[in-house]
């Protein structure tokens, strides 16, 4: 069976100062993903190696990496496309690394928490009152900005978070972005006080990379830009207008 | 050692339901909300077709009832099943209120999808990624309250009792490897199932029965664990889930002839997929998932699937939906097959097999989610109510989690007003036992031989040849036998990994000893059930036995094989009769 070298980032911080490289040959059969590779590693030659992972199907979000200075979901990135190899298997860029590939997300979990990624009403409906109307249109209008996996690729792509760890990042601000245009929401001008400051839309210089990583075709850059516009022309209309609001 | 009111033990659907429910009625309590992932990995992710509820005028609270009941081949216990019908509407809008992106009519009102086993079209969905959905829109609506406490990453050990009642559990926090006690007036457990028990399995890595094994290891009873589901379209080798919904808009199954085989096996008689009547609700392709499961291995032996590098396989074919109607209703199918097996089910058929998809058994419980342990409730997958009987029909175990997690919820906060707080004192004495334990068994154990890798796969090797589709009498003592010597070699097991800092050949050891327990109550449960219903199917008893077997299997922790006993089936309204479908 033909082999492929992995080389793997290692870091075991009660063992060792600094990262290093690891290889491990793998079997290269043609529909192994790298996630199989690197449970093949844990299995049958180095229990020592950590990194997440679960649903092996694009899912859930756990098993992001670099993968040859890419960042993808190692369950959707197949070992024939890297041929001949080596490949290299490193953590997230721009996070702290726990262990090996590892990488440690507590900070966007806060973020997360700051943009209020849930449903704002001055007044909750009922429940015996039944379902909000919604059309297949508005439905569609949020919809792409809900497929967010938290997989954390776009962050490892954003030259921004990368440099200014204070700025909120792309899937937060587009699950900000996905409350505000559901029709069942009005928490806009709330969630307004987060994005509006320095950490928030005006970050962005528009490198749209974690629109070229997002393996759910969100479109962060889209969501960014677009609220850009929006807060604009909200801006300009409180000063020319200000009887308006 | 942190303290709260309330411990919930798992961050998926059930657990994140329950977390809600508690906040909600009773803000004054504090919960604290445990997962050895975070909560968006939990495998409630991965379900894909939708949550059944009634909401349309020509269908009703019975018709659901029926359907449920007849579909878990009479075990299903019917007050529970009254109960979960009758909540389920409002379980559903309730999430629509929260955000929930489901499917709409072009009138705005929410749409339903027809599914197996279900009589009229009931079943909600957000495209084909209704799990997904679902867990995010609870994920992000629990973050709004701030009585919700969460430890992510805090993979949970052991239940502590003290005085008799539940009263916390033990952690290890892996990102530092610390060892703690988390402690409650009450514990929820809702785990989830134990699909990686199995070769084959829909299940994500993490499924692995933990609070299972942790409840039967305190003396609670696991309730009815030999009907396990296989689901009868995954896609072969790595068991990657293709969602009934496929079928429910009009998918068929064909074999080697291209022949819709399941007509063979009293599931009706097919119409053409141009017939504007198709797919025909409980027939055929929307039968329900046991009777399509058997039904592939009795056309196995017949030599008319077809072969594949992962084993033999049919045809589920859904070209003649055509590229509009896939991409708008089953985005997520068309986007697996594409990536890992390279088929465009718009062009080509799908090949898929039955894998094993959901465990209608679980930690036995009553409809209020508690245990026979005081201040212990389970919700979810890792729970049996039981709602299932021995099958449950798709799309009834997302509405589960909704139903029963919000008054497992309920109950456990009504437990916790009631009580006292816990003793720290026993706690802390147990958590550091439990310490010790750790490092004992694994972390500082030299000399084992056994490697993790290999005990694993040998067990789900006997389950899946002894406690498969099909079992016999000696092929369940075979598993049984075998999974025996696992436990004893299990002691024998050597990690590499001494590290505190997230060591994943800990957890991977401490996941297969939770495993061991599960497929030992699962093995000896299906050995002691001499009759076929549903989705336990006797090739040595093949017919259902209502005198002898019409009632649950519970198996209690017993040292070297679970000790066997049973609980009467609650029958209301609809006594025990024979499954129909398709005529």
């Amino acid at each position: 069976m033909e082999k492929i070298a992995l080389e793997v980032f290692r870091y075991r911080p009660e063992e060792e100062q600094t990262p290093t490289f690891q290889t491990y040959e793998v079997p290269l059969h043609k529909d192994w993903v790298i996630l199989d590779a690197l449970n093949y590693v844990k299995d049958e030659l180095d229990g020592t190696l950590s990194f997440r992972h679960s649903c092996r199907m694009g899912v859930c979000g756990s098993c992001g990496m670099m993968v040859n200075g890419d960042a993808v979901l190692s369950c959707a990135a197949f070992l024939t496309d890297y041929r001949p190899g080596p490949i290299r298997v490193e953590p997230l860029a721009n996070f702290p690394v726990l262990r090996d590939l590892v990488i440690e997300m507590n900070d966007f979990m806060a973020k997360l928490n700051r943009v209020m990624p849930w449903v704002v009403r001055e007044q909750e409906k009922p429940v015996e009152e039944g379902e909000y109307l919604q059309t297949p249109e508005e439905l569609m209008d949020y919809k792409p900005y809900a497929m967010c996996i938290n997989c954390m690729l776009c962050y490892a792509a954003c030259p921004v978070y990368g440099l200014e760890p204070e700025f909120i990042g792309p899937a937060a601000i587009a699950l900000a972005q996905r409350y505000n245009l559901d029709n069942r929401d009005e928490g806009n001008a709330a969630r307004m006080e987060i994005l509006s400051t320095d950490e928030g839309v005006w970050q962005c210089t528009l490198v749209g990379e974690c629109s070229t990583v997002c393996p759910k075709a969100v479109d962060p850059a889209g969501a960014i830009q677009r609220y850009k516009v929006a807060s604009t022309t909200a801006w300009w209309k409180s000063k020319l207008l200000p009887w308006s609001r | 050692m942190p303290a709260h009111d309330i411990v919930i033990v798992g961050g998926g659907g059930a657990g994140l339901r329950a977390a809600i429910a508690i906040a909600e009625a009773a803000p004054s309590l504090d919960v604290a909300l445990v997962s050895k992932v975070y909560p968006m990995r939990s495998h409630t992710v991965a379900a894909e077709g939708g949550a059944a509820a009634v909401i349309r005028d020509n269908d009703s609270l019975d018709h659901h009832a029926v359907d449920t009941i007849s579909g878990g081949d009479w075990l299903a216990d019917q007050a529970a099943v009254e109960v979960f019908v009758q909540e389920a509407p409002a379980e559903m809008i309730r999430l629509e209120h929260w955000g929930c992106p489901w499917s709409r009519e072009p009138d705005g009102r929410v749409a339903v999808r027809p599914f197996g086993g279900m009589k009229l079209e009931r079943t909600w969905f957000a495209a084909d990624k209704t799990g997904f959905h679902l867990l995010h829109t609870l994920f992000q609506t629990s973050l709004k309250y701030g009585n919700i406490t969460p430890y992510d990453e805090s993979f949970v050990t052991r239940l502590l009792v003290a005085d008799g009642r539940c009263q916390g559990v033990a952690t290890i926090e892996l990102q530092t490897g610390h060892v703690d006690v988390i402690a409650g007036r009450a514990v929820i457990l809702c785990t989830g199932g134990a699909g990686r028990v199995f070769p084959f399995t829909t299940n994500g890595a993490i499924k692995t029965g933990d609070g299972m094994a942790m409840a039967y290891r305190v003396g609670v009873p696991l309730k009815d664990m030999e009907f396990v589901q296989y689901h009868p379209t995954g896609l072969p080798g790595t068991g990657i889930l293709i969602t009934e919904a496929s079928r429910g808009e009009g998918g068929i199954l064909v074999n080697r002839d291209g022949y819709r085989y399941l007509q063979d096996y009293d599931l009706g008689t097919p119409l053409d997929v141009s017939d504007e009547r198709h797919p025909v609700k409980k027939s055929m392709e929307l039968g329900p998932r046991d009777r399509l499961s058997q039904a592939f291995v009795k056309e196995q032996q017949k030599g008319r699937t077809i072969p594949g590098p992962y084993g033999d396989v049919v045809h589920l074919d859904i070209r003649h939906l055509g590229q509009a109607r896939i991409d708008k209703k089953l985005p997520f199918v068309r986007e697996l097959a594409t990536k890992y097996v390279n088929i465009d089910p718009v062009y080509e058929p799908i090949p898929v097999r039955p894998v094993l998809h959901y465990f209608m058994g679980g930690i036995d419980t009553d409809v209020e989610g508690a245990t026979v342990l005081p201040g212990l409730y389970a919700a979810g997958e890792c729970a049996c109510v039981n709602i299932n009987g021995a099958n449950r029909l798709g799309s009834n175990s997302l509405t589960e989690l909704l139903v029963f997690g919000a008054r497992a919820g309920k109950a456990a906060a009504a437990f916790a007003r009631e009580h006292p707080p816990p003793d720290l004192a026993q706690l802390d004495k147990q958590g550091v036992e439990e310490q010790h334990r750790l490092a004992r068994r694994f972390i500082q154990k030299t000399g084992g031989h056994e490697r993790i890798a290999g005990l694993r796969q040998e067990m789900r090797d006997a389950m899946e040849s002894g406690a498969g589709i099909y079992r016999t009498e000696a092929g369940l003592q075979a598993a049984c036998d075998a999974l025996a010597a696992l436990r004893e070699r299990f002691a024998d097991l050597q990690l590499d990994d001494r590290s505190l800092t997230f060591n994943t050949e800990l957890t991977a050891a401490l996941e297969l000893d939770f495993m061991l327990d599960v497929a030992e109550a699962i093995a000896h449960s299906a050995l002691a059930r001499r009759e076929s219903r549903g989705s336990h199917q006797r090739e040595d008893h093949p017919e259902r036995d209502d005198d002898a077997y019409l009632k649950h299997t519970l198996a209690f922790c017993n040292g070297a094989m679970p000790r066997i006993d049973y609980q009467e089936v609650s029958i209301t309204r609809w006594p025990p009769a024979e499954r129909v479908y398709g005529r």
